[in-house]
């Protein structure tokens, strides 16, 4: 007997056009469900549609959402709220958002209880927020209940919004990229509570994500999105193993792994939104194995398992085919220094957030500095690239030592170094279009003329990969991955040595990420660029980078070779964080929590 | 992860042919804001009234300052609204009264507002201790009552146009000042900024050219208000016998001469009070659409 059962859902926003459409599925008793998908894919609002509710502007026009017996579409919005929290329990991305700032943890909890059922007493509420805490793994002191939220980590956070959710013994658990933006040592950690809660109390999880090594470590089955319409569902194994879409293919190609260097294979072409969706198969203007017949008319369902189908005409050819994913070559770095900072000792204010670590790039090298969030990694490559000036120790740029301050420093090391910033949302002015802000840099180190300006930036642009139109453009008209792009062609304009990247993925999409670090890649090939590569995450270092720097709390912990680092780390932390980064090709290992 | 919907404007509206002309963001915000109803009755009155202020001279039946009948006479054909405290013609007055008004507030606003931002991005933008000594000073300012500040110094200088509208605008300053140094700091901490830092763009430079486009719009919502204010102020002054002298014909300076013959000739005070208060509140109008817009236009250009 399934917990929820969907049945083709449909989610307008105004103008009849569909998020979602015709979409169906199925959560037994202590199943994980994952919906995978990239942005736009209509994740969410399915996610929130288990809750009957749709996004401001948005509609639930078709389809019913069955809870146990309950038809949740047909009730009345007061017996609606009531299932709310009660049998069907949300969690969202930012645990942070979700908290009151101002109200202690232990009273927020309590709170939940005291919504949906008034005459709990005291001391039974009090009983029941510390069974949650101890199920999610959270000490059950006064000192903690009676903490505030921003007294904890962003980990902790996320397990009290999860001990919120499940408090009043929900059937039905919705999470909604509960792991995102957490380290992964905290996104291991709640995904063992997940499995535990789903083993314990038979709880059924519909877990949204676009990441797909998670979905392969913590979920039973799995169904992939693309535009709103199911493109593949099935078993985790069956999915990852013998993919029946060429969309899943296509995603499974372009995610790094941490366990085999390999070229990320890009998607062609960008996701279809509402309203500029093609005929036929929605995927088939991106696919490679389109024939004539996927360009109009309906996509059969073809079954390829036991409970493992997939939308596309072509499913078992697609099933059978062995996706290509050919090994990067390997340009020799050079035997020059190009860049060197050595013994940096950093501090924001009073507090020293970087303790003595040291860093060399060499020719046409790339260097991965790796570390969680508040290991140092950000503070050092601002210290390198001299926009944080407080540091001791000196950073050398080819046997000339540079001034703290990038005021103080020569224009040509300037123009030598460059930094693309994490976000493109933030780093491009949203007031000035492309092509002045390609130019800028232009003006800046080489006093450009007008025409010089207009063939740089053009140029800059191909070099890129984006159209010379796209010049006139503001940066709001342009997708997360086109403005990234704009800002690597900011970057290259300047002719740089080194190009600092700082996590320069982490905003975008799989399939984004991709062709981004692809186009790194050929840029390093092409011009003997040297990168400095800042991550979080392993699997892109596996893929991109020759040396690995591993800093944690501010202090170098393990340096080395890429291969020899990831294969046999030497120190327990970088050990803890290899064993925590999931894969795609290794079977969910996640122990639960006893 | 942002999903879903496309953003009402932005990507959304780019058409993938050729032939696209991107608009700038003020422009939408300005298409944008004429939906409003608002925005649509508060243009219109504004301009009325500025229009009336422009060629009222023309229209006048008499000279400003010609007597058409006894003091304080109700409306007749000679003198359609009455005459005023000496007998001169209301309507006339009405007529020729507004230019000094309109232009001395628009004036003393926009003086504000450039002293303001002037004040904001230097302090917005420099080491704290810079920082705190400019906006401290504004404070200090702020503290001052507008009327008594101007009224000492119209005092000690004498009533002038052009110290009107200085005083006006150097007592908005404090108040522009605090609005925009808000938001020049939250802008000189984004990633676009620390871009500009880092290729070496001078400070000048990074507040023209990054940090000024990014404030443009509270800024123009706050200049709204600063309009308003200064007409009130400059109509207050008038009123207390600081500002625009008579003979000349002021709507201010007309509240002030005939508030004695409320009673018998109310149309002398309720035409230039309405005038006033129809500027005012279009100008109001105006502004609150286009704070609207600017919510909107701004949600949907962040992610």
């Amino acid at each position: 007997m399934a917990v929820a059962t969907i049945n083709s859902l449909r989610v307008e926003i105004p103008g009849g056009l569909d998020v979602v459409d015709g979409l169906s599925l199925e959560i037994g008793p202590g199943e994980v469900l994952a919906l995978v998908g990239e942005s736009g894919s209509g994740k969410t609002t399915i996610g929130t549609s288990m809750l009957a509710h749709a996004r401001s502007g948005a509609r639930i026009t078709d389809g019913t959402i069955t809870i146990g017996e309950t038809e949740i579409l047909e009730l009345a919005a007061e017996p609606q709220r009531a299932l709310r929290g009660k049998t069907i329990a949300y969690v969202p991305q930012e645990p942070a958002a979700a908290l009151n700032p101002s109200i202690r943890i232990g009273r927020q909890l309590e709170e939940v209880i005291f919504d949906h059922e008034r005459h709990v007493s005291r001391a039974q509420r009090r009983a029941r927020v510390e069974s949650a805490l101890r199920d999610v793994g959270l000490p059950v002191t006064d000192e903690f209940i009676s903490r505030y939220p921003h007294q904890l980590s962003g980990g902790q956070q996320q397990r009290v919004t999860i001990a919120m959710a499940i408090i009043l013994a929900p059937r039905l658990l919705v999470m909604d990229e509960p792991t995102t933006g957490l380290d992964v040592t905290t996104q291991a950690r709640i995904l063992a509570i997940v499995r535990t809660l789903c083993r314990d109390h038979g709880i059924a999880v519909l877990y949204v994500t676009h990441d797909l090594a998670v979905v392969r470590e913590i979920a039973d089955r799995v169904i992939v999105l693309y535009a709103g319409r199911v493109a593949e569902s099935g078993p985790v194994e069956d999915v990852f193993q013998q993919p029946g879409h060429p969309y899943t293919q296509a995603l499974l190609g372009a995610v790094p792994d941490i366990s085999e260097r390999a070229s990320l294979v890009q998607i062609p072409g960008r996701a279809a939104r509402p309203g500029e969706r093609p005929s036929g198969c929605f995927f088939h203007p991106r696919c490679p194995m389109r024939i004539e017949r996927c360009e109009s008319g309906e996509v059969p369902t073809i079954r390829l398992g036991t409970a493992h189908h997939a939308c596309c005409h072509r499913a078992e050819r697609v099933a059978q085919s062995e996706p290509r994913r050919p090994a990067p070559t390997r340009l020799p770095k050079g035997a020059e220094v190009l860049l060197a900072a050595s013994r940096i000792t950093a501090s924001h204010g009073r507090t020293e957030v970087l303790h003595d670590v040291s860093l060399t790039v060499h020719e046409r090298e790339c260097v991965a500095l790796v570390g969680e969030s508040g290991s140092g990694k950000t503070t050092l490559s601002q210290c390198i690239i001299g926009l944080h000036e407080r540091y001791t120790g000196t950073v050398v740029l080819r046997d000339r030592p540079l001034a703290s301050s990038v005021r103080e420093r020569p224009k040509d090391a300037r123009r030598a170094i460059q930094y693309i910033f994490q976000s493109p949302y933030n780093s491009l002015n949203p007031r000035r279009t492309v092509g002045e802000i390609v130019a800028l840099p232009l003006r800046v180190f080489f006093g450009s003329s007008h025409r010089e300006l207009h063939a740089g930036v053009r140029d800059a642009l191909e070099r890129v990969g984006l159209s010379a139109a796209l010049a006139a453009y503001y940066p709001d008209q342009l997708s997360g991955g086109e403005r990234q792009r704009v800002s690597i062609a900011r970057a290259l304009v300047c002719r740089p040595e080194v190009l600092i990247c700082d996590e320069v993925t982490s905003a975008l999409d799989v399939s984004v990420q991709a062709a981004i670090v692809e186009l790194l890649r050929g840029l390093q090939a092409e011009n003997g660029l040297s990168l400095v590569f800042v991550t979080h995450n392993l699997a892109l270092v596996r893929n991109i980078a020759d040396e690995v720097v591993v800093l944690a709390d501010g202090r170098l912990v393990e340096r080395g070779d890429t291969a020899s680092v990831l294969d046999a780390p030497r120190d327990p932390y970088t050990k803890q964080l290899i064993a925590d980064t999931p894969s795609i090709k290794r079977v969910g290992d996640i122990t639960p929590v006893s | 992860m942002t999903s879903g919907l496309a953003p009402v404007l932005g990507e959304a509206q780019r058409a993938p042919g050729a032939g696209f002309k991107p608009v700038p963001l003020w422009m939408r915000i300005l298409r944008g804001s004429l939906h409003l109803w608002r925005v649509r009755i508060g243009l219109t009155l504004a301009a009325l009234v500025v229009l009336l202020a422009l060629i009222g001279p023309a229209l006048a039946p008499h000279s400003a300052s010609a007597f058409a009948g006894i003091p304080f006479a109700g409306p007749s054909a000679q003198a359609p609204l009455g005459t005023d405290a000496l007998g001169r013609d209301v309507l006339s007055r009405v007529l020729d009264g507004g230019r000094t008004v309109v232009w001395m507030s628009l004036a003393a606003a926009s003086f504000g507002m450039v002293l303001g931002t002037f004040f904001a991005l230097v302090a917005g933008s420099s080491r704290p201790l810079v920082d705190d000594a400019i906006m401290r000073m504004m404070d200090v300012l702020l503290a001052l009552p507008v009327i008594i500040f101007t009224i000492l110094f119209i005092s000690l200088l004498g009533p002038k146009d052009w110290l009107v509208v200085l005083l006006v605008g150097i007592a908005h300053t404090p108040q522009v000042a605090r609005t925009a140094r808000g938001v020049t700091v939250e802008v000189m901490q984004r990633d676009f900024v620390r871009a500009a830092q880092a290729l070496g763009v001078a400070r000048r430079q990074i507040l023209i050219g990054e940090v000024l486009p990014n404030i443009i719009t509270p800024l123009a919502v706050e200049f709204g208000l600063r309009i308003v204010w200064s007409i009130a102020a400059i109509a207050a002054l008038s009123f207390l016998g600081y500002g625009i002298q008579p003979p000349a014909a002021d709507w201010g300076l007309m509240i002030n001469e005939n508030r004695t013959g409320l009673a018998t000739q109310p149309w002398a005070v309720i035409a230039p009070v309405l005038c006033i208060a129809a500027f005012a509140f279009a100008v109001n109008l105006v502004t609150e659409g286009l704070a609207r817009t600017v919510a909107g236009v701004d949600r949907s250009t962040r992610s």
